[in-house]
C-alpha cells in the first residue's frame, strides 16, 4: 500500500507527514510525530483521551484518519501551553488537584479548552454535558469540574 | 537503626496542606510517560491471539504460516513459555492465564503471540495461526456453576475445606467460615428477622490505559521491562519465575500508572512480550486493546448472596448469617473468603457466621478491585440492615450506631478492634445536614456503611541531601494518585525545610531494594512510614556532620525546626546551621549525606467509611439520577487533604456505576457482548452530582503522624447506599446489582401485580 | 502464655483446635512453635498467614513482641486492590 502525503497545521507549526491510508490521526500523532500526549483509551472513540482540536471541533483523534488531516488546523495538548506559561486551564487542573492518574488529563484539557473557546461562562450543567465524552476513572469529576470553573472565572477576568 | 513508629502528636508545618503535585505539569502538558509511550530502538509490534470460545481444549497449533509472514520476527504459543513452577500452583495459574496450555478456560484467553516489525503484519500473520479447537460445554453463571449437572472447569479441582472431603471434582475450589456464637440461638431470641438473597454482576476496574509494556531481552541474559503496573519489585519476581531469569538481571521501570485500582498487581501482558523478546531477539512492545482489557484482565466477581439477620424489637441485632458464592474465574483464589470476612465487619455481633464458596465459571481470572470482595458483601448486608430498621419500624441511622463495632469488639472475622472509626463516622451522618434535606417526588435517601483492612508491607525508600541542600526522595511504590506529594510533605515535615526543596520519584528495580506492590491503601501509609524513617536517618548523619564542623560532641547537637543545634549554655555562640549550610559543607565533613530506609509498615489499622445518598429515578424510564452524594471516612491523618478527597470522590463514583450501570454482559455462547466502553458504561460527567467529602482524623496509633489508608473503602459502600436510596424512592427492595433501567422497571411492574 | 485463636481453615491442620496456648515472646517463636506442634501449618504459615494482635494486623513484621497474655489471632493473609 502506497502511503499518503498530507500537508496540515499542528498548533501553529506547518507539519508534513506520510501515513498508510488505514492510519488514524492518533497513530500519525503518536507513532510519526512523536506527539504522545494524546492517549488511545478506547479506539472506539468512547473515553476521550486522544481528544484534539481539528478546525475548533473536538474530536476523538482515534476516529479520524490520518489523511483527513490534510489543510486543516490541528491543536493537542502539546501546544496548550505558550512555552513555559500554562493555560489557565492547565494550571487550575493542578491547582484543583483535578488529575489523579492522569491519564485522561491531555483529553479533558482539549475538551475544556474548546469548550471555553465558544462558550466563556458555561454553567455546571453545560460543563458536565460538555465533557461527557470523556471518561475518568479516578476523580468522580467534582475537582475537574471546580477546576474548568475557576479556569472560565480566571479567564473572564472576573476573579475576586 | 530502630525505628518508633508510635503515633506522636505535633503540629504539623507541612502535612495537612494542599501544594501543587510536582508531576503536575508533566501531566497536563502531555509530557508524562504512561505504559504505552517508551519506545526503544528496533523495536517489534506484538498482537496475541485470543480464544473465542468460553471453554475449549486446544488439540493443536501450527504457527508454520504465521511464522513466514514478511515481517514477522516471532510467534509464540505455551510452548515458548515452559512450566517452571515447580509445584507451585499460584505460579502455575499465573502462567496458565497468560498463555493458555491445554485448554482455553475463557473467551479472550491468550493461545497464541506474534512480533512483527509493523502492526500490518501483525495482524496479517494473527489470521494465520491455525488453531484447533475441541470446543466444551461452559458455564459463566456464578449459581449455575454449582449446579450438580454444571460442566466441570478443572477435572483436579475437589472442594476444600469440607468434611469429609468430596470424591468427585466440582466447580466449587473452596469453602471458608467465619464467626462465633450460636446462631441459631441467637435467631430464637430475635422478635424480628430478615432474610433475603442478593445478586451482584461482575464488573471491571475500568482503568482509562490499557495495560502496555516494552520488554527488552539481551542476549547476556539480562532484561529490561518498561510498564505501567502497580508494583514493578512483584512483576519482576513473576516474570522471573514464569521466565527463568534471575531476578537481579530483570530490571523493571514502572512507567506512569493510568489507573489500576487492583487491575494491575496481577501480569497478563508482560511475560508474553518478554518471551517474543528473547524469541526474536528484539525489543518488544505490547499493548493491550480496550477489548482485550474486558476480555482478559480485570475482572472482579460476580456473586450471590444469602443474608439472615433477627433483632430485638428494640433493635438489638440477636444474630447474622451469610452464604456468599463469588465467581473466581477459571483459577481458584479467596474472593468469597474476603467477602465472609468482611460483610458483617462493620458490626457488633454475638452470634454471626459467614460462609464463601469460591466458584470456578468460564470467565477472566478475577483480580482484585479497590478493597476486593467487600463492596459486594455490604451491598447484602447493608440492604438487610435497612430493611430490618424498616420492618422494626427504627430508623436506619439509629440501628447502624446501636450495633455498631467499636474498641473492644470481637469482629465477625476473629480478631478483637483496637480504637475504630465506625462509631465517629455513623455520628457524622447523623449531624450530617445531608440527612435531613428535604426530598421531591421520586427521590429517596440511602445510607450504608463499609469496612475494609488495610495493608502495610515490605517497602524500602532513599533520601539523598543534595550539595545545595534540596532533597531527592526515591520511592518504590507505585503514585497512583498523587503519592510524590503527600510523601513531599512528609520528608519536608520530618526534615523541617520546605515542600519545594523535595523532589520525589519512583525508582526502578534496579536502583532500589525490595517493594511489595501499590495495594491495600498502602501507599501513602507505608512509604510516608518509611520516608520518615529516612528523613530521621539523614538528620542523625546531618547531627553528626555539624558536631564535625563545630568540633563538639554528636550527642551535644540536637535537630529542630530544620536545624542543627548546639544544646546547652556552652555554645551560646554557635548559630544553627541548616540542612543547606550543612549539605554545601558535606564534602568536607565525610561526603554525601543520605537517609536509607528499609521496613515493613505494618499496622495499618482497619478502615471505616458511612455514605449518604439520594437519588431520583423515573418510573417511566426506570433510570435512576444520584442527585446528592456524602462521604464520610477516617483518614487518620490527611497528609494532602485534597488527594484524600480525590480518593473517596473516586471510589463514590466507581460504586455509583457499579450500583447503576456496569456489568459483564455474557451470551448463550458464553462470549462476552460488550467488551467495550459504549456498551460497558462507566458514569460520565453529566452523570454525577458534586461528591461531598468529610474527612475525619481519628490517629492511627501505629503511625508516626497517625495516617491510615483511605484508596479502597470508599468503593464499599455505595453499591448498598444507592440500592437503599432506590428502593426508598420506588418503595421496591432491590436486591439486583446493578440497577439498571430494566431492571427497575421489572422491579416496577412486579410490585403493580403486572 | 500466648492464647492463639485459628481461622476456620486451619482448624483442620491443628488437630480440629480452634484455640492453642503458646509460650511465645515474639510472633516469630509463636508462629516456630505453632508448626513444630502441628507440622500441618508449615505451609499456610509459609504463605498464608496474618497475624492479628490487639486488633493490628501484621502481615510481615515476625518480630512483632507479644507481651504476657497477649490474645493472638491467625488470620488469612490478604490482597488489595
Amino acid at each position: 500500500m502506497s502511503s499518503i502525503a498530507v500537508s496540515t497545521t499542528i498548533n501553529g507549526d506547518d507539519v508534513e507527514f506520510l501515513c498508510r491510508a488505514d492510519e488514524t490521526l492518533l497513530d500519525v500523532l503518536r507513532n510519526r510525530l512523536g506527539l504522545l500526549g494524546a492517549k488511545e483509551g478506547c479506539g472506539t472513540g468512547d473515553c476521550g483521551a486522544c481528544s484534539t482540536i481539528v478546525d475548533g471541533r473536538v474530536v476523538c483523534s482515534c476516529l479520524v484518519l490520518g489523511a483527513e488531516a490534510e489543510g486543516r488546523t490541528i491543536e493537542t495538548i502539546e501546544g496548550m501551553a505558550n512555552g513555559s506559561e500554562l493555560h489557565p486551564l492547565q494550571a487550575k487542573f493542578i491547582e484543583h488537584a483535578a488529575l489523579q492518574c492522569g491519564i485522561c488529563t491531555p483529553g479533558f484539557l482539549i475538551a475544556a479548552k474548546a469548550l471555553l473557546d465558544v462558550n466563556p461562562e458555561p454553567t455546571e450543567e453545560e460543563i458536565r454535558y460538555w465533557l461527557a465524552g470523556n471518561l475518568c476513572r479516578c476523580t468522580g469529576y467534582d475537582k475537574i469540574v471546580r477546576a474548568v470553573q475557576d479556569a472560565a472565572l480566571e479567564m473572564r477576568g472576573e476573579r475576586a | 537503626m530502630s525505628f518508633d513508629a508510635a503515633f506522636q502528636n505535633q503540629n504539623f508545618k507541612s502535612v495537612g496542606t494542599r501544594p501543587l503535585r510536582p508531576d503536575g505539569v508533566d501531566k497536563v502538558t502531555g509530557r508524562a510517560r504512561y505504559g504505552a509511550d517508551f519506545n526503544m530502538p528496533g523495536q517489534l509490534v506484538a498482537r496475541v491471539l485470543r480464544s473465542p470460545h468460553a471453554h475449549a481444549r486446544i488439540v493443536a497449533i501450527d504457527t508454520a504460516r504465521a511464522a513466514a509472514v514478511k515481517g514477522v520476527k516471532a510467534v509464540i504459543t505455551a510452548a515458548d513459555l515452559p512450566d517452571l513452577s515447580n509445584g507451585d500452583k499460584a505460579l502455575f495459574n499465573i502462567l496458565d492465564n497468560c498463555m493458555a496450555r491445554t485448554k482455553a478456560m475463557y473467551d479472550g484467553h491468550a493461545v497464541a503471540a506474534v512480533a512483527a516489525i509493523d502492526e500490518k503484519a501483525a495482524k496479517q500473520a494473527m489470521k494465520l495461526i491455525d488453531v484447533e479447537y475441541e470446543v466444551l460445554p461452559h458455564v459463566v453463571d456464578v449459581d449455575a456453576a454449582t449446579e450438580p449437572d454444571a460442566p466441570i472447569l478443572n477435572d483436579a479441582v475437589f472442594t476444600t475445606g469440607i468434611d469429609p472431603a468430596p470424591t468427585t471434582a466440582s466447580n466449587v475450589a473452596n469453602r471458608s467460615e467465619f464467626g462465633h456464637g450460636d446462631v441459631e440461638a441467637g435467631f430464637a431470641d430475635a422478635d424480628v428477622i430478615v432474610e433475603r438473597s442478593y445478586r451482584t454482576e461482575q464488573t471491571h476496574q475500568g482503568y482509562i490505559e490499557p495495560h502496555a509494556c516494552v520488554a527488552s531481552c539481551n542476549p547476556d541474559g539480562t532484561a529490561d521491562l518498561w510498564v505501567c503496573t502497580q508494583g514493578h519489585f512483584v512483576f519482576r519476581q513473576n516474570c522471573a519465575d514464569l521466565l527463568g531469569l534471575e531476578v537481579s538481571k530483570l530490571r523493571v521501570t514502572s512507567s506512569e500508572i493510568g489507573g489500576g485500582f487492583g487491575g494491575k498487581t496481577h501480569v497478563w501482558a508482560e511475560p508474553v512480550a518478554l518471551a517474543l523478546s528473547r524469541k526474536a531477539g528484539r525489543p518488544v512492545k505490547l499493548v493491550m486493546s480496550r477489548d482485550e482489557v474486558f476480555r482478559a484482565s480485570g475482572p472482579t466477581s460476580a456473586t450471590s448472596i444469602d443474608v439472615k439477620i433477627g433483632a430485638t424489637k428494640d433493635g438489638k441485632i440477636t444474630a447474622a448469617t451469610a452464604t456468599l458464592r463469588y465467581s473466581n474465574g477459571p483459577y481458584a483464589d479467596i474472593w468469597a473468603e474476603l467477602g465472609a470476612m468482611t460483610s458483617f465487619a462493620c458490626y457488633d455481633l454475638k452470634n454471626v457466621k459467614t460462609v464463601g464458596f469460591e466458584v470456578l465459571v468460564n470467565r477472566p481470572k478475577v483480580a482484585a478491585y479497590r478493597a476486593p470482595s467487600a463492596p459486594m458483601a455490604a451491598f447484602a448486608v447493608e440492604s438487610a440492615i435497612d430493611e430490618l430498621a424498616q420492618k422494626i419500624g427504627m430508623d436506619a441511622l439509629d440501628l447502624r450506631i446501636r450495633n455498631a463495632a467499636s474498641e473492644g469488639t470481637r469482629s465477625s472475622y476473629g480478631p478483637v478492634y483496637g480504637p475504630i472509626g465506625i462509631g465517629p463516622t455513623l455520628e457524622a451522618a447523623q449531624a450530617h445536614p445531608h440527612m435531613t434535606a428535604p426530598l421531591g417526588t421520586n427521590q429517596g435517601r440511602g445510607m450504608a456503611c463499609g469496612f475494609w483492612f488495610n495493608f502495610g508491607g515490605q517497602t524500602c525508600t532513599d533520601l539523598n541531601v543534595n550539595a545545595d541542600g534540596t532533597v531527592t526522595l526515591a520511592v518504590g511504590t507505585v503514585d497512583v494518585g498523587g503519592s510524590r506529594a503527600s510523601l513531599s510533605l512528609v520528608a519536608a515535615e520530618e526534615l523541617g525545610i520546605d515542600y519545594q526543596d523535595v523532589k520525589a520519584v519512583v525508582a526502578d528495580t534496579g536502583t532500589l531494594g525490595y517493594n511489595d506492590m501499590t495495594d491495600g491503601s498502602r501507599g501513602t501509609f507505608s512509604s510516608s512510614m518509611a520516608t520518615i524513617s529516612a528523613a530521621r536517618n539523614a538528620i542523625a548523619v546531618m547531627r553528626q556532620r555539624a558536631a564535625l564542623t563545630w568540633d563538639i560532641p554528636v550527642e551535644d547537637v540536637y535537630w529542630e525546626d530544620g536545624h542543627a543545634k548546639a544544646a546547652g549554655a556552652k555554645y551560646g555562640n554557635l548559630a544553627p546551621l541548616s540542612v543547606k549550610e550543612i549539605a554545601a559543607e558535606s564534602g568536607n565533613t565525610g561526603g554525601p549525606i543520605a537517609g536509607h530506609s528499609e521496613l515493613v509498615a505494618d499496622g495499618a489499622g482497619v478502615s471505616f467509611a458511612t455514605h449518604i445518598c439520594d437519588v431520583e429515578v423515573d418510573p417511566e424510564t426506570g433510570a435512576t439520577s444520584v442527585i446528592r452524594y456524602t462521604v464520610i471516612q477516617d483518614a487518620g491523618k490527611a497528609v494532602h487533604p485534597a488527594y484524600v478527597e480525590g480518593q473517596y470522590q473516586g471510589g463514590a463514583a466507581q460504586g455509583i456505576g457499579w450500583a447503576l450501570n456496569e456489568e459483564y454482559i455474557y451470551g448463550e455462547d458464553g462470549r462476552l457482548q460488550n467488551p467495550g466502553f459504549l456498551d460497558y458504561r462507566i458514569p460520565v460527567c453529566s452523570d454525577l452530582p458534586m461528591i461531598d467529602t468529610q474527612i475525619l482524623e481519628i490517629p492511627n496509633p501505629n503511625h508516626p503522624y497517625g495516617v491510615r489508608g483511605v484508596g479502597e473503602t470508599s468503593i464499599v459502600p455505595p453499591l448498598a447506599a444507592i440500592a437503599n436510596a432506590v428502593s426508598n424512592a420506588v418503595g421496591v427492595r432491590m436486591s439486583h446489582i446493578p440497577m439498571s433501567p430494566p431492571r427497575i422497571l421489572a422491579a416496577l411492574s412486579r410490585q403493580k401485580g403486572e | 502464655m500466648i492464647e492463639v485463636t485459628l481461622w476456620a481453615g486451619l482448624v483442620p491442620l491443628a488437630d480440629n483446635q480452634t484455640t492453642i496456648i503458646v509460650e511465645a515472646r515474639t510472633v516469630r517463636e509463636l508462629l516456630r512453635k505453632l508448626q513444630e506442634r502441628y507440622p500441618g501449618l508449615e505451609g499456610p504459615i509459609n504463605n498464608e498467614v496474618a497475624v492479628v494482635v490487639d486488633g493490628v494486623i501484621y502481615r510481615n513484621d515476625w518480630s512483632k513482641e507479644l507481651p504476657e497474655g497477649t490474645k493472638v489471632f491467625l488470620m488469612r493473609r490478604l490482597a488489595g486492590g
